[in-house]
């Protein structure tokens, strides 16, 4: 059968690819039907990455964030018509390390082509099936279980409990993080931390929200959270520096494109720990579903993370939807009907 | 019910070469009737297939789908009829006699050698045919279209945005369809090569459906070239 990819050939264009896929293979054939921006592909598309790698990495098919209806699968496993998230990780084969952190392992959007398909095979491992949410909230799910892996890993690491955490950075990442630690964590103070006064006022479930002007830089949080990215987290890196009391926990999350200084000097005065989580494995994902179809807080609360939904049908459409998705104030759903 | 009646009941004329119809030569090492087909039985919006395929070739037709879909039950052949509407009753009466069709079973007719159609297309057909009772795809036409009633001069240059070339699926209720042809004359059937056009010429508004300028249909050599050429990796904008 002869499906379509939807590739970014150069930054600003879109073109179409053919390809043959069969169906009576074991794997899933799915239909993309939601799928969610993330800033990555924003970058790419608007060639916003260093022009090197955009000529190594393009043609490329992006979205990395996506859910499914299930068409055929050859195990008998699942139904036609069941509905799944789609996981970005193919995970390679070296051992000692998790499946997405592996140096050969490959991240669809990145080294892989992404979602923008109409159709893709996928194996059992690469999708995690899901009944209650609402499509659009599915999609999101990669971007929940990315929150998800960083806030256990905190977890995991903790080694007193935390009276207060701050999370520096008003968007999509910092909403979303947010959210899990008032899950996770439901004793714990919460201060977010921004810029846009008018985007901090979706943080109302947390129990302060500050701009970065306002943070006193006197070291009050146990532990805290970077999710700004781009240039501006070094500025907030410092402030998380400053303000965590010692021996506590820096997540790292936002993605710089350029290195970024760090006050090493205070990082050892201090005895601060500085952890870099970005990449979810399939746990955090079968985790992502499970909370977001039993709580319903809290699925209401990611829902608000869609700031927009547009219906797909062409490349016209897509177009749209790229430049639109720079605008919103969190995330942008493409409702996927090529 | 959503059944989709495929129409391969081509004998091959058009490709110049071997009389081998063209829905049976090879794209990407697989016929081109079979793309199609297994386009339609992933779509969830389908719930069986009816192929019509000219007398000639049914054999070539059943050695297909048993190579290709060994296991497939919603999957059947039909004999072709003398007029590509001919071949649409008897899917229809295929679609009675082996899915237990009736008149309001939508009908999604698609040629059989327009491989690229997509999921988008199909599911805006059924949507279509569902709610108006009867759909065409088309593409707006991108050349000027030129009428010449005699083949000399021209008679008309109508106005380009309002010109659409007709693609596939053209869908519509089986029932809708009966009483449709049944009113046709033999003098109105004469050269009758669109199902829509009797639609149309009974007074039944056809919804259009938005095709897509990839779902052309493969009818000179030329155009398997570039279909072939599409599949091997590269891209066709």
């Amino acid at each position: 059968m002869i499906n379509v990819q939807y590739k970014l050939t150069s930054p600003l264009t879109l073109e179409t690819f053919c390809e043959n896929i069969d169906l009576n293979s074991e794997d899933v054939l799915i239909r993309p039907e939601t799928l969610s921006v993330c800033k990555a592909d924003i970058r790419y598309y608007f060639g916003l990455r260093n022009a090197k790698l955009l000529k190594r990495r393009l043609p490329l098919t992006l979205i990395h964030e996506a859910s499914g209806e299930v068409l055929h699968d050859g195990s008998g496993m699942l139904e036609q018509g069941d509905r799944v998230v789609l996981l970005p990780n193919i995970p390679g084969a070296s051992a000692g390390y998790g499946e997405n952190y592996r140096l050969d392992s490959k991240f669809r959007s990145s080294r892989a082509d992404g979602f923008m398909q109409e159709m893709i095979c996928l194996p059992h491992s690469q999708v995690v099936p899901y009944r209650l949410m609402k499509k659009e909230n599915a999609a999101v799910t990669e971007f929940v279980s990315v929150g998800i892996h960083a806030v256990s890993h905190y977890m995991g690491s903790l080694k007193r409990k935390p009276g207060h955490i701050a999370v520096w950075g008003d968007g999509g990442l910092g909403y979303c993080v947010c959210c899990l630690l008032r899950y996770f964590l439901p004793e714990t103070s919460i201060t977010s931390i921004g810029v846009h006064r008018r985007k901090q006022e979706m943080f109302q479930f947390v129990d302060e929200c500050l701009t970065a002007d306002e943070v006193s830089g006197e070291p009050v949080y146990d532990d805290a959270f970077e999710c700004v990215g781009g240039q501006a987290s070094g500025n907030a890196i410092a402030q998380m520096i400053d303000t965590v009391l010692p021996e506590g926990i820096l997540m790292l999350m936002g993605v710089s494109e350029e290195p970024v200084p760090i006050n090493t000097r205070m990082v050892l005065e201090k005895g601060l720990t500085m952890i870099g989580r970005s990449r979810s494995a399939r746990e955090d994902f079968v985790k992502a579903v499970e909370i977001m179809e039993n709580n319903r807080m809290f699925s209401d609360r990611i829902g608000m993370l869609i700031s927009d939904v547009m219906e797909i049908r062409n490349m016209n459409d897509m177009h749209k939807a790229f430049r639109q998705s720079r605008a919103v104030d969190f995330k942008l759903v493409m409702d996927w009907n090529v | 019910m959503v059944i989709a009646g495929i129409v391969a009941g081509g004998v091959g004329q058009r490709m110049g070469q071997s009389n081998m119809p063209k829905q049976f030569m090879k794209l990407a090492g697989k016929p081109v009737v079979i793309h199609t087909i297994e386009k339609f039985l992933a779509s969830p919006e389908i719930d069986a297939v009816v192929v019509g395929v000219h007398p000639d070739w049914l054999h070539m037709m059943a050695d297909l789908t048993a190579k290709y879909f060994p296991e497939e039950k919603n999957l059947v052949l039909a004999p072709g009829g003398d007029s590509r509407n001919g071949t649409i009753r008897n899917i229809i009466e295929k679609s009675e006699e082996m899915f237990g069709a009736d008149g309001g079973t939508i009908m999604v007719t698609h040629d059989a050698v327009r491989p690229f159609l997509s999921m988008r297309i199909i599911r805006e057909n059924v949507k279509a045919a569902e709610k108006y009772g009867v759909c065409d795809t088309v593409f707006g036409a991108t050349d000027t279209i030129i009428q010449s009633e005699n083949q000399e001069y021209i008679t008309d240059v109508p106005i380009r945005k309002t010109m659409y070339q007709g693609q596939t699926p053209q869908s519509f209720r089986i029932g809708l369809f009966r009483e449709v042809f049944q009113s046709m004359t033999e003098k109105e059937l004469e050269g009758m090569t669109d199902v829509c056009r009797m639609f149309f010429l009974r007074g039944h508004k056809v919804y259009l459906v938005e095709g897509d300028s990839s779902n052309f249909k493969i009818t000179y050599p030329f155009d398997l070239k570039m279909a072939n050429a599409m599949l091997e990796g590269g891209s066709h904008d």
